[in-house]
């Protein structure tokens, strides 16, 4: 009796189970039909003619020349923003100083303003037409239409991915820290490699992840300064929506599936270093 | 190390944390500087520690002007409220790392830091914990960690904030005491900010007492416990202390 008594009494966080399978049902549902199945798609299409039509897309030298192109793009721009946001997040987060709201707000207008604008802004800044386009151009070095150009358009697009990743992780920690390498004698570098770094090291690594997956991803300011050269400043995305608007099925989808799995493996190697650091993490974590 | 104050200011922008104070430190006491928050005792810590620089004013140090001084060149050796301890290295690389942070000429060899370390960790009545890390301390571990991590680097006067703050009443006592002998030992210039002025009348040798206003934050009284007791200089230190 005393056990049919005790039942009737639930946890307060405890839903009927009625509930509980109609909530994971939603999100089975909804994970299903907004991520599981357009990812399965891609890789239906890209196979539709089997493996030997997918791979021979790939084998020409425009499409070798896209992915090449897309995996240097994020290897120059992926470092770069990582520099950049350490250090915008070091001096927001470290020092004060007028206008520090200004800047957090200039910091994420990548995110607000649309790429494709971003991309006529950078048009009109070293476009043939600009100044400082018209003298580059007659310099020999051209930026829009050309590779400095499209790694500028995902420079922008990508900008605030570190700094915003950072910046809650170093306010939480503090200064205090860093102040105590310093009163230990350690130089302002020192304190940096040796203390602030390691402390925002997972932070930092969700940041370039998140970097990279969009500078591989970039389609709108990309579209705008690349000029869509085929063979020359086609990326991947650009390729991929050329391809697709020709009727190349197999090969659209194909290029879709490698920027896919580039995207899979960014995030496979994100979920391994987690589980070898599990105790570092678990330890930066409990305090 | 004998300190001098002279007359040191200090403005956050607008607002002024430190009318200009004037104080004398003798060589080997113990000081606290006692007062509510926003009296401006731990800025004067930190000026004192080199973390911050004073608006107007000197500092000496056994009469000679440290004002320019950077916080490395102090040589102070600082323990945090919050203890800062590095969360991601171990005990014993937290208390190696100003021996290791010294260039390369003064750094003393690998085998010479491990000695030092395990006679801190022996000082601090801690002699098994070298390879935790700070997550798997007590609060009452913690701080005998800091405090040995500051004595690492030798330093000239040791400087505490709120040494004692986050911890309960039993734990106090004892870590009380044992600051009180670290600092008996060590013959150490040792100043701790603190807000309870039971600490501060058991433990200092001589007692600071500050008070904030609008105008910054000011030294009401400076003497012996005994004395500030019998004598209290003015209607707020005999409140403060409540005697």
């Amino acid at each position: 009796m005393s056990d049919a008594s005790l039942t009737k009494f639930r946890s307060a966080r405890e839903e009927t189970p009625l509930a509980r399978y109609a909530l994971i049902a939603v999100a089975v549902l909804g994970l299903g039909v907004l991520v599981a199945a357009p990812l399965i798609a891609v890789f239906v299409e890209a196979l539709a003619q089997g493996w030997l039509a997918a791979v021979a897309s790939l084998g020409n030298h425009d499409a070798a020349s896209a992915i090449k192109l897309t995996l240097l793009i994020a290897g120059v721009s992926v470092p770069l923003n990582a520099a950049f946001g350490i250090a915008a997040a070091w001096f927001i987060t470290k020092f004060d100083f007028r206008g520090k709201a200004f800047l957090i707000t200039l910091i994420d207008l990548p995110f607000s303003v649309s790429p494709v604008v971003a991309g006529l802004c950078i048009v009109l800044m070293f476009g043939t037409n600009s100044l400082v386009g018209g003298w580059l151009v007659a310099s020999g070095y051209p930026i829009v239409f050309a590779l400095p150009g499209i790694v500028l358009a995902t420079m922008f697009v990508t900008f605030p991915f570190v700094a915003r990743e950072l910046i809650p992780v170093m306010i939480e920690q503090g200064r205090a820290e860093e102040e105590a390498a310093l009163t230990l004698g350690a130089s302002g570098w020192r304190t940096f490699w040796t203390v602030t770094l390691p402390n925002i090291r997972w932070a930092l690594l969700y940041g370039v992840l998140l970097c990279n997956a969009r500078a591989m991803g970039e389609f709108g300011a990309v579209a705008v300064v690349s000029g869509k050269i085929r063979g020359q400043t086609a990326t991947m995305p650009i390729t991929i929506e050329m391809l697709y608007n020709e009727y190349l099925s197999v090969a659209a989808f194909s290029m879709a599936a490698v920027l896919t799995l580039l995207a899979l493996v960014t995030l496979m190697l994100k979920t391994a270093l987690e589980i070898r650091h599990a105790d570092a993490l678990a330890a930066t974590h409990r305090h | 190390m004998h300190i001098e104050i002279d007359e040191i200011s200090k403005q956050f922008g607008t607002t002024a944390a430190l009318t200009p104070v004037s104080l004398a430190i003798p060589s080997g006491a113990l000081v606290a500087l006692l007062g509510p928050s926003g009296s401006g005792k731990t800025t004067l810590l930190r000026i004192l520690g080199g973390l911050e620089f004073p608006t107007s004013g000197r500092v000496l140090f056994d009469g000679q002007d440290a004002t320019g001084l950077t916080v490395q060149e102090r040589r102070a050796g600082f323990v945090f409220q919050s203890y800062a301890l590095f969360r991601h290295m171990t005990v014993f690389e937290n208390i190696a790392y100003g021996l290791n942070a010294r260039p390369r000429a003064s750094r003393p060899p690998k085998a010479e830091i491990a000695r030092r370390v395990t006679k801190l960790l022996e000082l601090i009545q801690l002699p098994d914990i070298g390879s935790r890390y700070p997550s798997q301390l007590s609060g009452g571990q913690r701080q005998r960690v800091a405090l040995a991590r500051a004595l690492a680097i030798e330093p000239r006067m040791l400087l505490l904030d709120e040494p004692f703050g986050a911890l309960d009443a039993k734990v106090r006592k004892e870590l009380r005491q044992g600051l009180r002998d670290i600092h008996d030992e060590t013959g150490l210039t040792t100043v701790f900010v603190t807000h309870d002025q039971d600490e501060a009348m058991e433990l200092a040798d001589l007692v600071v007492v500050m008070s904030g206003s609008v105008t910054g934050g000011r030294i009401e009284q400076i003497g012996k416990p005994s004395d500030i007791r019998a004598r209290p200089a003015s209607a707020f230190v005999r409140d403060f202390i409540g005697a």
